[in-house]
């Protein structure tokens, strides 16, 4: 299993690397499930199971999968928030230095948190409620020596204002506001070490549909001014289209479809990917499309199915998925599908009137 | 509302100010604070509240009862201050015992914020008292053995008490919320290590442990070092309870996102504990430290009633106690287990206060209307 061979997904040549904010490559993390007095392990959950991708710098990578598919283990991975159990991410800093994350000392580590930020999904529990707005937004600049006394005050002051909220209120408390404005904490906390690099975990799905948009407008703004990099996680695929310049698809731990949003969005390669765009809710009633209702439930990721691990639910499964894994593969145009007919389907995508 | 000016920033409420705000609302929160500063301000000043000198000694005065304030003298007469009648001392002729009976004769007018013996507190020499009579002497609540004021005793064993029960209450929340944070934050080895520890403890019987560790001080010992030895002693047995609770809440607390945020932005593990994960205890440590006051009190109690504890001449609640340790006594005296009514005032008091800050203490939860 360890042995197994990395997907073909990265050009490993040295120099094209360069461009690459982010690159990772065959990350693993398996949680052991531990039975009995001495904790023997009795199987793996593979939540992240060989996952391989790049970011470019200045785009937004979309991650989509079903809920439990391990986006958000593979996000706190790269940040090293959960220890990976294999594999490299590798980030370039903003002096251009190519560094190996998984690698670091925690010293390193610290300097290096500073250009990869993330926001948290749950506006409510991330931030402590006995910290005020200040403390809060101050703290990155306080851990990293950024600024000092007054001058916190000041750039907190300049943050908030920037994220849309009122400068006055920096000494309130959480509590003292509505989910969209923690969100905007949230944000502005993460703006506050100056990062390059920020993973977006689900950062609207706690919020209701009205303030979703004002923070995804919010988040393409602050790109824009501060040339942002985002992983943006969601399993809402709506949000991932108007967001994302490329998408990847998650399945079971494994990637099994990435390349740009449109391609993805108009022209599936992966069933799976064909039947979760499905599954996008349509506004127009006269556009009866086909929903593609998956067989059973997901399965377990501690009992993978051999083979391709969607064949179960595939409605164009043959014998040979039982039997081989297919690895993410370049099918052209930059786009990289984890099936091994990938190339003979046709799969039907969003219809581009409905959606965009 | 008023529009404030833009550049101005609102003046945040403290931590304190949004929990009395909670506070004040709770009625039986507030009595029992009412009740806890009463006997504290009673403690610390004890002598200002004593009208006799509660250390001098006086034979003839031995096992004194109470003497019942009075607005009516016994020929149905109102009088408009309060008075004492003066005690006569006799000796029964068949048992040789005292017998103190009212001088009926001899009215002694209660007067306030009078000049008799001299004492100091903190360093301030002065001999005001709150109230006392001109001739005669005064016992609100009788005298003990030796013919010493019970009301000035109790009230001067109240600062010991008092004060062994916070100190060791203070020292236990530091030790049992350290050890609780230590053990539920990096969990794995310190967690199996201290949670043994706190079942090792918990396991002892109690009564024999205090008696082992307490026969172990020195006999020789002032009774200052036998006092800090006690609140060692204490906070030593009632840190693992405390222990526990913090690493359940530790626990919990350190898999919410503000948690893994502070990692995230590269905060260090002692900025993580003391910043972010014991200030969100803070709510349970306060609950917590009602909670063992009382028990404190009631511990020193026992181990003072039983000898074991504070040793005279220093005087507590517990050793007061002492001298109601033979039901003969306590037959022909009740007035000797006064020091009781104060125990369970304090306990109560703390308990009334426990429940209200529990309610209190975290302000945080609920939205301002």
């Amino acid at each position: 299993m360890v042995c197994e061979m990395l997907p073909t997904l990265t050009p490993l040549e040295e120099g094209k690397g360069e461009q690459y904010l982010l690159e990772v490559k065959g990350l693993k993390k398996y949680f052991p499930l531990t039975r009995g007095f001495w904790r023997r392990a009795v199987g793996y959950v593979r939540a992240v199971d060989n996952v391989s991708f790049f970011i470019r710098e200045g785009e937004t990578l979309g991650l989509v999968g079903e809920s439990g598919c391990g986006k958000t283990t593979l996000g706190r991975c790269i940040l090293r928030l959960i220890e990976p159990t294999a594999g490299e991410v590798w980030f370039k800093n903003q002096k251009g230095e190519r560094l190996e994350i998984t690698k670091m000392t925690p010293k390193e580590l610290k300097n290096v948190r500073k250009e990869m930020r993330m926001i948290f999904q749950d506006p409510f529990s991330s931030l402590n409620p006995r910290l005020t707005v200040m403390e809060i937004v101050g703290e990155p600049m306080e851990i990293h020596g950024l600024a000092r006394g007054k001058e916190v005050e000041e750039r907190v002051r300049v943050l908030l204002e920037m994220v849309g909220l009122k400068a006055q209120h920096m000494r309130r408390y959480p509590y003292e506001f509505s989910g969209g404005q923690r969100q905007r904490i949230c944000i502005a906390r993460a703006l506050a070490s100056n990062p390059r690099f920020i993973i977006a975990d689900e950062p609207v799905s706690a919020l209701d549909v009205s303030v979703q948009a004002q923070i995804l407008n919010l988040l393409e703004d602050l790109k824009e001014q501060f040339h942002l990099t985002y992983l943006f996680i969601s399993h809402d695929l709506s949000v991932v289209q108007h967001v994302s310049d490329r998408v990847a698809v998650m399945y079971l731990g494994k990637l099994v479809e990435i390349g740009d949003t449109e391609l993805v969005y108009f022209s599936p390669r992966h069933p799976y990917t064909e039947a979760l765009l499905s599954a996008i809710p349509r506004v127009n009633p006269k556009s009866k499309m086909q929903r593609i209702l998956l067989k059973g439930d997901v399965p377990s990721p501690l009992n993978v199915p051999s083979g391709c691990a969607f064949h179960p639910r595939c409605r164009y499964a043959k014998e040979v998925c039982t039997r081989e894994e297919p690895i993410l593969q370049g099918v052209g145009d930059g786009r990289y599908v984890a099936c091994h007919f990938a190339t003979e389907l046709a799969l039907k995508g969003v219809e581009a009137d409905v959606c965009g | 509302m008023i529009r404030k000016n833009v550049a101005e920033l609102e003046r945040g409420k403290s931590y304190i100010q949004l929990v009395w705000r909670k506070f004040k609302k709770n009625r039986m929160g507030l009595l029992g604070g009412i009740i806890i500063m009463t006997l504290g301000i009673l403690a610390l000043f004890a002598p200002f509240f004593a009208p006799h000198d509660y250390y001098k000694l006086d034979a003839d005065k031995a096992y004194r009862p109470p003497q019942r304030i009075r607005f009516i003298d016994a020929h149905g007469n109102f009088h408009w201050r309060p008075f004492v009648y003066d005690m006569v001392m006799d000796i029964d002729p068949e048992t040789f015992s005292r017998i103190y009976r009212e001088d009926t004769s001899k009215l002694l007018y209660i007067r306030f914020f009078v000049r008799s013996w001299e004492y100091r507190v903190f360093g301030i020499r002065s001999n005001l008292h709150l109230f006392g009579v001109d001739e005669g002497s005064i016992h609100l609540l009788g005298t003990d053995r030796l013919g010493r004021d019970l009301l000035g005793r109790i009230l001067h064993g109240g600062r010991v008490s008092l004060t062994i029960a916070f100190l060791g209450a203070g020292i236990t929340v530091i030790l049992g919320s350290i050890m609780g944070a230590l053990s539920g934050y990096y969990g794995g080895f310190v967690d199996m290590l201290v949670q043994r520890l706190v079942e090792v403890l918990q396991s002892f019987p109690q009564l024999p442990l205090w008696m082992a560790l307490t026969a172990a001080l020195p006999k020789t010992w002032s009774s200052l070092q036998v006092f800090i030895s006690m609140v060692i002693i204490f906070s030593f047995l009632n840190w693992p309870m405390l222990a526990r609770e913090i690493r359940g809440k530790v626990l919990s607390l350190r898999e919410q996102d503000f948690v893994v945020a502070v990692r995230e932005m590269g905060g260090s593990n002692t900025r993580i504990i003391f910043k972010h994960i014991l200030p969100n205890c803070l709510s349970h440590i306060i609950v917590i430290l009602t909670i063992s006051i009382p028990e404190l009190i009631l511990m020193e109690s026992v181990l003072s009633f039983l000898g074991l504890g504070i040793q005279p001449p220093m005087v507590s609640w517990g050793v007061l106690l002492q001298g109601a340790q033979r039901v003969e006594v306590i037959g022909l005296y009740p007035w000797v287990i006064s020091p009781c009514a104060f125990i369970i005032l304090a306990v109560l008091g703390f308990n009334f206060l426990g429940d209200g800050l529990r309610d209190a203490a975290d302000p945080y939860t609920a939205r301002r209307r």
